[in-house]
């Protein structure tokens, strides 16, 4: 009886206090599924480490705005030559770290010094390989040399992997997270959540939110029951299958936008049979991409026929280069000597959306013949096998590097695709700076690998956040990796 | 035994005869199912209950019966493939402890504490993680923990038995331990090892949930109960009956098991119903 | 006795240097780089390598057990890798979780068993007993993650009595704590409860038959009186063994309810650990377990022998 009684206090104590947080107003807990293993961005590839740090504690010279332009951040102008090869950019004046030292040009250079460095663990260090030199003119402006024209660069030093660090504070990032953005880091209850509040000092507009607590919720009928319950006031990007209970009821906002995440049966072209286009052309055809949408996404992803986002300027589409025919891939596949099929594996790392895509390609591939025999892995497996030994037939997995059309031109690259022109159509695609001759190029690149079969295209995953019909100014696309917090406010 | 005396006991028949019910619902999938469990159709997902399928069709469109009747059998077989496990090694170090005593006791109960110590459900993610998730492996990492409890079933029952007056005859006929163990010691120690692999076949179906859940047991195309219900937890609100339908099969299934153990324990020998501690062993 | 005592202790430091030696090297065979899961898709090679460097991957297996035992002799559990905090305080905290969570779960499995237990006993073979029992057998058989899930239902999402799950620092709101552990423990008490309710049963039933309960009741006690004064108390011993192997299961057996209502306890943190290939903190946390429960069990060992001699003659 007494747990009964106990239970009885305990809920009043809870109805005061949910009383009294709706009263305040300017505080936000948001579910995210992962948690990250340390907060320095510069440091790790954990995507969990952006969704907290990015654009709320760290910014970057420049910054990616919701739809993937490129903003100016804590520099607050640049000039480009005309070369294309030089960088002088002008900062902000008066802006500190949540330390209280200031921002000078000597912290540009140490970061990118540090991103450089041979010691350097910053995971996506060859996006910075074309950065030659970084010079300090005065405290306030500061000049990068290219060793090549690099028309990505504005964007790659907005992302979360190249924010603005100090020498003072660097070494403790990872548990003690200092930089320049409006919201500085409180503390961080481990296993549990991240808490941020507002950083009085910011040198820009203030943000409405005052206090933002980051609530780590890995398993998502907990985190259905969270939002239901009001114990947390929303999530970027919640799981498909759960979102028609969040549709239907007025308290709830779904937002659906786009990302970078082109999701792709990665074929492995160095191994037969995979290195005959028949073979290739024979899967893509034995593919019904509406079915695979439909079931593994719940009609959120968006079709595509080839590397390429679907919201980008330069899009073509090509889903109908090898459209769903299961006796057109059966032909193929005995063109190509298969007529009775074959085996393979396919391995798929531990996301909803490529375990369901997996099981749907695989009884889609056995009307044609192709057995497949799906191998369910973790993480860390994964990665060393498909991805760094390359030792797989088959594998699902979203891309979510943004403009990454790139990696077809890397013949080392895990799915050992290797095309001389490709390579050649990209190098020049790097070079050119003309905005027409860029579409162009970027269209023949996007043709050439549809019509090779390169992969298996799928779909382009969808950014589906629930949130509480009284917040706004959430993010509604995700251009790149965060939970930017400077718009989101409450509304009644 | 008699029949007779399994009749007179109402647990033991309900229970004997629910766990027959879905032991031979399991062993039909192996050679039949409604559809098969691969086919997957998302043209007719999440229909109801209907004359085309019984229990209605999951996330994929796969008939519900037919994964449940292959779950069943998934689950069954790793709970008493994990029990084959235990008993393979577990009774032989038992039966050796106690017969011989001195260093091999006490290295049977080093090992009986060693893995008690661990933490168990640490120790079945690391095999399941090192060995790659899957059924087989769950029934190692399940199986593993079932050796200790079958060492103690079996030593403490023969220690029972051996102070028996025919345990002595046998020893003064001049027969040797290994024959005194084969030939009279087993077979008496036998109605214990049957009780307790009832439950640990029960807990072994729990536990192939429990690391269902973790994403670490049975892994799709294959199917099992705990890895059902896992699927539909977030589809509990929209969809309950993906989650009942294995929920309750799991339930049920349990329940029978334990029923038929208790039951078993009550009639094949009353005798040693004290020693025991079948349900601490979780 | 001394050398029981001994041999006791002797036993005791072996089980722990071999489960240090399995720990480590069955964790050295983990597929996956820890380096290449910290840096992800994009990282390049030379990335790679020197983060395995920073890590003190690069040096023989041999020689890492080495310092790794020499470390924890000098009570130094080593920094996790992927958090970079010592281990010792990242257990420290998670044990603020999982340590009352556990006995919270056990105070109610208790408080809940025991007494259904001993109805059970009193009313053997009546309609009482029969409902008790497959209520008991009812609570052993759902998988707890999903009773976890009805009980938020229930309560936290329907009646918003109890929050779904997360947890507030104990420092920070005590209420608030306690009442988050509210729901998790009732999900790990439940079938703990049904376990003890049917071994407290099962052990008063096997008492009352005992002769020194008849020759109470020959006495001119009632059967109650005599069961209470003799019978609870002699029931109780198979209860305790139980109870201890209930907490050893427990302390480190409830990551998946601590999954279900999110809690930052240590079976999610050597869960995660294992994940990301933290091998320093998976195999220090596991060790620490190890130590914890063999030393419970030592001790128990060496109450039982001082209080019990028959049992050192006969079990050790």
């Amino acid at each position: 009886m007494r747990v009964t009684k106990s239970i009885a206090l305990a809920s009043a104590g809870l109805l005061l206090a949910t009383s009294l947080a709706a009263a305040q107003s300017t505080e936000i807990r948001i579910g995210v599924p992962l948690e990250p293993p340390a907060l320095d961005p510069t440091a790790g590839a954990a995507e969990a480490i952006d969704v907290v740090v990015y654009q709320n504690v760290f910014e970057g010279l420049t910054r990616i705005d919701e739809n993937g332009a490129v903003q100016p951040g804590l520099a607050s102008s640049w000039t480009i030559s005309d070369d294309g090869l030089t960088y002088r950019f002008s900062l902000n004046q008066g802006v500190t770290f949540h330390d209280g030292t200031s921002f000078e040009a000597e912290d540009v250079k140490f970061t990118f010094d540090r991103i450089l460095a041979e010691d350097s663990v910053n995971a996506q260090k060859a996006l910075y390989s074309s950065i030659a030199d970084v010079s300090v003119i005065d405290p306030a402006t500061v000049e990068f040399t290219l060793s090549q024209p690099d028309e990505l660069f504005l964007f790659n030093i907005g992302r979360g992997d190249a924010v603005i660090v100090a020498p003072e504070s660097a070494d403790n990032n990872a548990s003690m997270p200092i930089g320049t953005g409006p919201f500085a880091f409180l503390q961080w209850d481990r296993g549990s959540r991240v808490i941020l509040e507002q950083y009085g000092p910011y040198w820009g507009e203030k943000p409405a939110l005052t206090k933002a607590s980051y609530v780590f919720i890995g398993d998502t009928g907990a985190m259905t029951n969270a939002l239901l319950a009001g114990d947390i006031d929303g999530t970027y990007n919640f799981a498909a299958e759960a979102l028609p209970i969040f549709e239907s009821n007025p308290q709830f906002q779904v937002l659906v936008g786009t990302t970078e995440g082109e999701t792709i049966l990665s074929t492995n072209n160095a191994k037969p049979p995979f290195d005959q286009l028949e073979v290739r052309q024979a899967m893509a055809h034995a593919i019904n991409r509406d079915e695979i949408v439909e079931g593994a996404t719940y009609g959120f992803g968006v079709p595509i026929g080839s590397h390429f986002a679907p919201h980008h300027p330069y899009y073509l589409d090509l889903t109908g280069t090898y459209p769903f025919d299961p006796e057109r891939a059966r032909e193929l596949l005995a063109e190509a000597g298969f007529p009775d099929g074959f085996s393979a594996t396919l391995k798929l790392p531990p996301v909803a959306y490529a375990r369901l895509s997996g099981q749907i390609i695989a009884s889609e591939f056995a009307q044609v013949g192709i057995d497949l025999e799906l191998i369910n892995m973790e993480w860390a497996p994964w990665l060393e096998d498909v991805f760094a030994n390359k030792d797989f037939d088959l594998t699902i997995i979203s891309h979510v590097a943004p403009f990454d059309i790139g990696i077809y031109a890397n013949p080392d690259y895990y799915f050992g695709y290797d095309n001389p022109q490709v390579q050649a159509l990209n190098e020049e695609l790097n070079a050119t700076t003309d905005e027409a001759r860029r579409k162009e190029l970027a269209q023949e690149l996007q043709t050439i690998i549809a019509q090779d079969a390169v992969n298996g295209f799928l779909f382009e995953l969808a950014q589906t956040g629930v949130w509480n019909a009284k917040l706004e100014g959430m993010w509604k696309n995700a251009p790149v990796e965060g939970v930017v917090l400077r718009d989101i406010r409450w509304v009644e | 035994m008699s029949s007779r005396r399994i009749l007179a006991h109402p647990g033991l028949v309900v229970g004997l005869t629910a766990t027959a019910g879905f032991a031979l619902l399991a062993l039909v999938s192996l050679f039949w199912t409604p559809y098969p469990i691969g086919e997957v159709s998302i043209a007719r997902r999440f229909a109801l209950p209907s004359a085309e399928h019984w229990l209605g069709t999951d996330q994929l469109g796969r008939d519900m019966l037919s994964l449940v009747m292959s779950g069943t059998l998934t689950s069954f077989t790793v709970g008493s493939m994990a029990v084959v496990i235990g008993v393979g090694i577990g009774v032989p170090l038992g039966l050796a402890a106690a017969i011989y005593g001195g260093l091999v006791e006490w290295l049977v109960l080093r090992f009986s504490d060693l893995t008690f110590a661990f933490p168990a459900v640490v120790i079945a993610i690391l095999i399941a993680t090192l060995m790659g998730p899957g059924a087989s492996n769950a029934i190692i990492a399940i199986g593993i923990f079932n050796v200790p409890v079958f060492a103690q079933v079996a030593r403490g029952g023969t220690l029972t038995v051996s102070t028996l007056d025919f345990v002595g005859a046998a020893r003064l006929a001049g027969l040797s331990r290994i024959g005194i163990a084969w030939r009279h010691l087993l077979p008496n120690i036998m109605s214990l090892i049957i009780v307790q692999g009832t439950i640990q076949l029960s807990l072994g179906i729990l536990a192939e949930a429990g690391l269902s859940y973790i994403g670490l047991g049975t892994q799709p195309p294959e199917t099992s109960l705990g890895l059902m219900l896992r699927d539909a937890q977030s589809l509990f609100l929209i969809h309950p009956s993906l989650s009942l339908v294995p929920g309750l099969a799991i339930v049920i299934i349990v329940i029978a098991l334990n029923i038929a153990g208790d039951g078993l324990r009550d009639v094949l020998d009353p005798r040693l119903r004290s020693r025991r501690r079948a349900d601490a062993a979780r | 006795m001394t050398n029981y005592i001994l041999r006791r202790i002797l036993g005791f430091l072996v089980t722990l240097l071999v489960a240090a030696a399995v720990i480590f090297f069955l964790l050295d065979l983990l597929p996956g780089d820890p380096a290449r899961f910290i840096l992800g898709i994009n990282a390049s090679p030379e990335a790679v390598a020197a983060l395995r460097q920073q890590m003190g991957l690069d040096s023989p297996a041999l020689a890492r057990f080495g310092s790794w035992l020499m470390g924890m002799v000098q009570g130094d559990f080593g920094h996790s890798q992927t958090q970079r905090l010592p281990v010792a305080q990242l257990i420290a905290d998670r044990m603020a979780v999982t340590l009352p969570l556990t006995l919270f779960a056990m105070v109610i499995s208790v408080a809940v068993g025991l007494p259904l237990g001993i109805l059970a006993a009193r009313h053997r073979g009546k309609a009482t007993d029969t409902g008790l029992m497959i209520l008991a057998q009812v609570g052993v058989a759902i998988p707890n993650f999903w009773f976890g899930m009805l009980l938020t239902l229930a309560f936290a999402v329907s009646l918003r009595w109890l929050p779904t799950g997360g947890f507030s620092p104990w420092a920070e709101d005590p209420a608030a704590a306690l009442r988050s552990l509210v729901l998790p423990s009732l999900a790990l008490a439940l079938p703990q409860a049904a376990i003890l309710a049917r071994v407290m049963r099962t052990a008063l039933v096997d008492v009352s038959s005992q002769d020194y309960i008849r020759t109470a009741r020959a006495k001119g006690m009632t059967f109650g009186e005599a069961m209470w004064r003799h019978g609870v108390r002699n029931a109780l011993l198979p209860v305790l063994t139980i109870l201890g192997l209930q907490f050893a299961f427990l302390i480190a057996g409830t990551i998946i309810v601590e999954n279900v209502f999110y809690l930052p306890g240590l079976g999610r943190l050597i869960y995660t650990a294992i994940n990301e290939r933290d091998l320093v903190l998976v195999r220090s946390a596991t060790i620490i377990l190890v130590l914890a429960v063999s030393l419970t069990m030592l001790v128990v060992d060496l109450a039982y022998g001082l209080v019990d001699p028959r049992l050192r003659e006969k079990s050790r």
